[in-house]
């Protein structure tokens, strides 16, 4: 017998389509009336590397107690791809819906007799209502969203004030997208009876001024807001909607009404090696500058990173992370080039990498990266990943202290070479490892220095001299210590705060756009009496107090989304820790990690019974390339 | 190799320049290269070039990639700021310099190894940009720094010291200057310092991206008999269409010309380069038929030198992009931040 859901504002729907079809805006409005009426989403793109016609997924979740990651599994799949029918069908948990087109007949045997089925017969209402072949595919979205709105109770007001937002300007269009709403809306209160169906949304008060937004969006305001005047970038997934986004602000914000001038520069570059070799032309004469790439241009910007470090000239790097290694998974999300940023380059390197956890961050870090790069004279990495850049998410928001000024580092200027200071490029004048630059063209007989990437003496004089070698390389690692104290601070949670534990010897490290899950999961730990004390590290080079706290813990998880353990490793390597006191906690098929997997793994190695969720879900788990299977 | 400063004293009466600068304050550090390098003869040029420009040193940034012809730098305009970058990728730092600070002059030296092999790409898209700098390669033909192996400019048939001929066809990179829209093309040789040393000044007077091409034989591994990048040959081979004086530009309407003998180019800056032309049907203005030119001595065996072509009112990557007149580096916040208003505004319309 088929048991039924049983859930307001909280459940996992999702929406199988076909790249290309269209479907990606009325998937939007969905999740948005959702948030309209004050209950939280988080929605996640599912998408191939591909333009047209391959499977694409968008997966929505409604969590009104506020949990953002996602949860796994799906209470009802909107199966609109024939491709995927049999594994998005897996997919539904056991009393859950399958919401299908139902022009098409479907035999029994394609089907589960556990869960619930609700056929609408989309094309054919499409067909004898339009007669345009791409009306007839777009409207299909929309009446689906229609009819969903019918069955979870969701507000009509909210998506026809959505749909009046978004044909703002395009007022011809907005009659018969309502036609197709009320369609789908009318078909489902005049056919079904929706009070059965166990899913429902319900106004509640719990979004606040939380804004909606992509991290991407936000780190390129960031840039706009901490001052980024040059731009150099290649395209490619997924950063390739930062310099969309910066683009558009600087059209914005940053062009002379008047004139049409413009105060930013923004270079599509021949490749990535050429992106980092501007960015560091323009750090090196003073400019903001920045570049957005994903892991493959990390792999080719690196022998440019080297010369930014040995040379010291500051440069801005977003690096949205992907699948890799290479290639690897182009449109799916990992946190596996921690290696590859925080060491790029032959030779001795460590770089500075800043990691925010959602999209408010990703505006805060990329301001604060151009503050870093020049106050350091040095790469700065802003290690976001496709979850948190691609993904609209719910997060605080954004903030600017308009007292705030650019941080410009030690610039040494023409007043002070002519009142005679001791200028030497390399020089360590206040003992912190960072010394003093000019700028090219700042005064006519003093100051002018020659930068390269091969070895040189305190005076920017090439030596090869090995005592002069050391003591370049032993002010850069003093500079790096330097870092410690001006890069974003780690946040504890303790569980003792907030449970009224008496102190745990566990401990979780995590990071970056795990963030949601692992609070979540903090949660459920707590809920099965598994107390943990909690600890986000915000960048690159870990600050003491990372290390006081695995110090202060018998156990230390390490959760990352990649098969090495790579933030595990570093800790091991930088702290000098016993690696038997790390565990660690490593998802890495190409999916956003959930609490259901923290939860279980940290279970496991602490040899616990495996947890009962607190709603039985089936423990999903994507294989790449394959599909959704349970 | 050690960095050997020149001593700064030189003798009080030396003749200055309208900016108050003598000779020598152009030079740099003292070479390292072989004794005979044509690159030396070249940095020279470079010094003179920029005395007669009346150029401030200070105001020129001067980059390159890496090989014999990138240390170049080192020994001369002691007083601007250098950069040594990574081979072949000198033209993407430069092209980031300049959108930094228009106000600068960028001179940009490369090789053929650094130009023509590794960096080709670097070096084709920022003359696509029309970048507004002075981008000279020179060329010997061969890898000085590796000992001797053929470079991607190494004419075919020729051969290296070893004695291997060269099975490869060369790369142009003049030709390859002209079909990428260059607005100032030119080549020289290293040993002909009169020709040169306009063509530079020229250069550093033109607002686009102005490329020249010096062949500078390399006296170690590429000036034997068999290579065609060697002082011999290229004296021998060498086919001038004219030569440069620079006219400013308040004597321009006053001076008396031979027809067809003489060219004027009025340069954007107002200046004139008046070309004494030695093939009187050559016409600098004219890129198809430079290039038809060029085509018809090359397969002469001739090596074509001179200011080959210029555009009388060039573009550079400024006014492609619509930048504003001020420096990107010299903006603040004011410039640049939209402030807490304008986020508010954003915010609220992303809910």
């Amino acid at each position: 017998m088929t048991t039924t859901l049983n859930r307001c504002n909280d459940f996992v729907i999702k929406f199988a389509n076909v790249n290309g079809s269209g479907s990606a805006s009325a998937n939007e409005l969905f999740a948005r009336s959702i948030l309209r009426m004050g209950v939280p989403v988080s929605p996640r793109n599912i998408f191939p590397s591909n333009i047209q016609g391959m499977p694409t997924w968008y997966e929505v979740r409604v969590s009104e107690a506020g949990y953002l990651g996602r949860r796994g599994g799906c209470d009802m799949m909107v199966a609109m791809n024939p491709q995927t029918w049999t594994e998005d069908l897996k997919e539904i948990v056991s009393g859950g819906y399958l919401f299908y087109d139902s022009t098409r007949v479907i035999h029994a045997d394609q089907l589960r007799d556990d869960i619930h089925i609700i056929g609408v017969p989309l094309t054919q209402l499409c067909n004898e209502t339009w007669s345009d072949p791409r009306q007839r595919q777009l409207f299909k979205n929309i009446m689906y969203v229609g009819v969903l709105s019918a069955l979870l109770d969701i507000d009509t007001a909210e998506i026809e004030q959505l749909l009046a937002e978004q044909y703002k300007g395009k007022e011809k269009l907005l009659p018969p997208n309502k036609q197709a709403l009320h369609l789908g809306r009318d078909y489902a209160l005049q056919q079904m009876d929706c009070s059965k169906i166990g899913l429902k949304v319900k106004r509640a008060d719990k979004v606040g001024d939380r804004i909606f937004i992509e991290g991407n969006s936000a780190a390129a305001l960031g840039c706009i807001y901490g001052g980024a005047t040059v731009c150099a970038w290649y395209p490619i997934t997924p950063s390739t909607s930062v310099v969309d986004a910066f683009q558009k602000y600087c059209n914005k914000f940053r062009t002379d009404p008047d004139t049409g001038k413009k105060h930013y520069a923004i270079i599509q570059a021949e490749d990535e090696i050429a992106s980092i070799g501007m960015v560091i032309g323009a750090g090196w004469n003073g400019a903001r500058a920045f570049t957005a790439t994903s892991g493959p241009g990390i792999s080719l910007m690196t022998e440019f990173i080297g010369l930014a470090y040995f040379a010291e000239i500051p440069a801005t790097i977003i690096n949205v992370q992907r699948g890799g290694p290479s290639t690897g998974m182009p449109t799916r999300t990992q946190q596996a080039d921690l290696y590859s940023c925080a060491y790029a380059s032959n030779g001795d390197t460590k770089h500075v990498l800043l990691f925010p956890e959602d999209p408010k961050e990703c505006f805060d870090f990329a301001a604060a990266a151009l503050d870093l790069a020049d106050q350091l004279q040095t790469p700065v990495f802003l290690m976001t990943d496709l979850d948190i850049g691609m993904n609209t998410r719910l997060c605080a928001p954004l903030h600017w202290d308009d007292t705030r000024q650019m941080q410009r580092g030690k610039i040494m200027t023409a007043a002070e070479l002519e009142a005679g200071k001791n200028f030497g490029r390399y020089l360590d004048v206040d003992g912190d490892g960072v010394p003093y630059r000019t700028y090219p063209g700042t005064h006519p007989s003093k100051g002018a220095f020659f930068t390269r990437g091969t070895t040189k003496d305190r005076y920017a004089r090439y030596s090869e001299n090995g005592e002069v070698y050391v003591d370049n390389m032993e002010r850069l690692l003093r500079k790096f210590d330097t870092a410690k104290k001006l890069v974003p601070q780690p946040i504890e949670t303790l569980c003792c705060e907030s449970a009224g534990a008496s102190g745990t010897s566990i401990g979780v490290i995590y990071f970056g756009s795990t963030s949601p899950a692992m609070q979540e999961a903090f949660d459920q730990l707590q809920a099965q009496q598994v107390f943990v004390d909690l600890l986000r590290l915000r960048a690159f080079p870990f600050p003491d107090s990372v290390f006081d706290f695995v110090a202060r813990h018998s156990k230390v998880f390490v959760v990352e989304q990649n098969r090495d353990g790579q933030l595990r490793n570093m800790l091991v390597n930088e702290g000098n820790l016993n690696p038997a006191k790390l565990l660690p906690v490593l998802h890495y098929d190409g999916t956003p990690i959930t609490a259901r997997f923290i939860v279980d793994s940290i279970r496991k190695q602490l040899q616990l019974a495996p947890a009962l969720p607190s709603h039985e879900l089936p423990i999903t788990q994507v294989v790449a390339g394959k599909g959704v299977k349970s | 190799m050690t960095y050997i400063a020149k001593p700064k004293l030189h003798h009080p009466s030396l003749p200055k320049n309208e900016r108050g600068y003598t000779r020598r304050d152009y030079e740099g550090a003292v070479s390292t290269l072989c004794a005979g390098c044509g690159h030396d003869s070249i940095s020279a040029a470079i010094v003179q070039a920029c005395f007669n420009a009346n150029i401030e040193p200070h105001r020129v940034a001067k980059l390159s990639g890496i090989g014999c012809s990138s240390k170049a730098p080192t020994y001369f305009l002691g007083g601007s700021h250098g950069f040594n970058t990574v081979h072949g990728r000198m033209p993407s730092v430069l092209t980031g310099a300049n959108l930094a600070n228009r106000e600068l002059m960028y001179l940009g030296i490369s090789g053929d190894g650094d130009s023509a092999s590794i960096g080709i790409g670097q070096f084709v898209h920022s003359i696509r940009r029309g970048v507004n700098m002075v981008y000279i390669v020179m060329n010997n033909g061969v890898y000085g720094l590796t000992k001797g192996q053929f470079s991607a400019t190494a004419d075919k048939g020729s051969q290296s010291k070893k004695g291997i001929t060269n099975a490869d066809s060369p790369v142009d990179l003049v030709m390859l200057a002209l079909q990428l829209g260059a607005t100032f093309v030119a080549r020289s040789f290293s040993g002909d310092k009169e020709q040169l040393v306009p063509i530079i000044e020229a250069a550093f007077q033109h607002k686009g991206s102005a490329f020249i091409d010096v062949v500078s034989p390399c006296v170690a591994f590429n000036n034997h008999t068999g290579s065609t990048k060697s002082y011999d040959f290229v004296r021998e081979h060498n086919d001038a269409v004219n030569r440069i004086d620079i006219v400013p530009h308040a004597e321009a309407e006053t001076v008396q010309y031979e027809a067809g003998a003489l060219q004027d180019v009025l340069q954007s800056d107002g200046s004139v380069l008046r070309l004494r032309k030695r093939h009187l049907d050559y016409d600098v203005h004219d890129p198809i038929k430079v290039m038809t030119y060029l085509h018809k001595h090359q397969a002469l065996g001739e090596l074509v030198t001179g200011l080959l072509y210029v555009h009388p009112a060039p573009e550079d990557l400024h006014a492609h992009l619509n930048t504003c007149d001020k420096p990107l580096n010299q903006l603040g916040e004011r410039e640049l931040v939209p402030g807490q208003g304008a986020l508010a505004k954003i915010n609220a319309s992303l809910r």
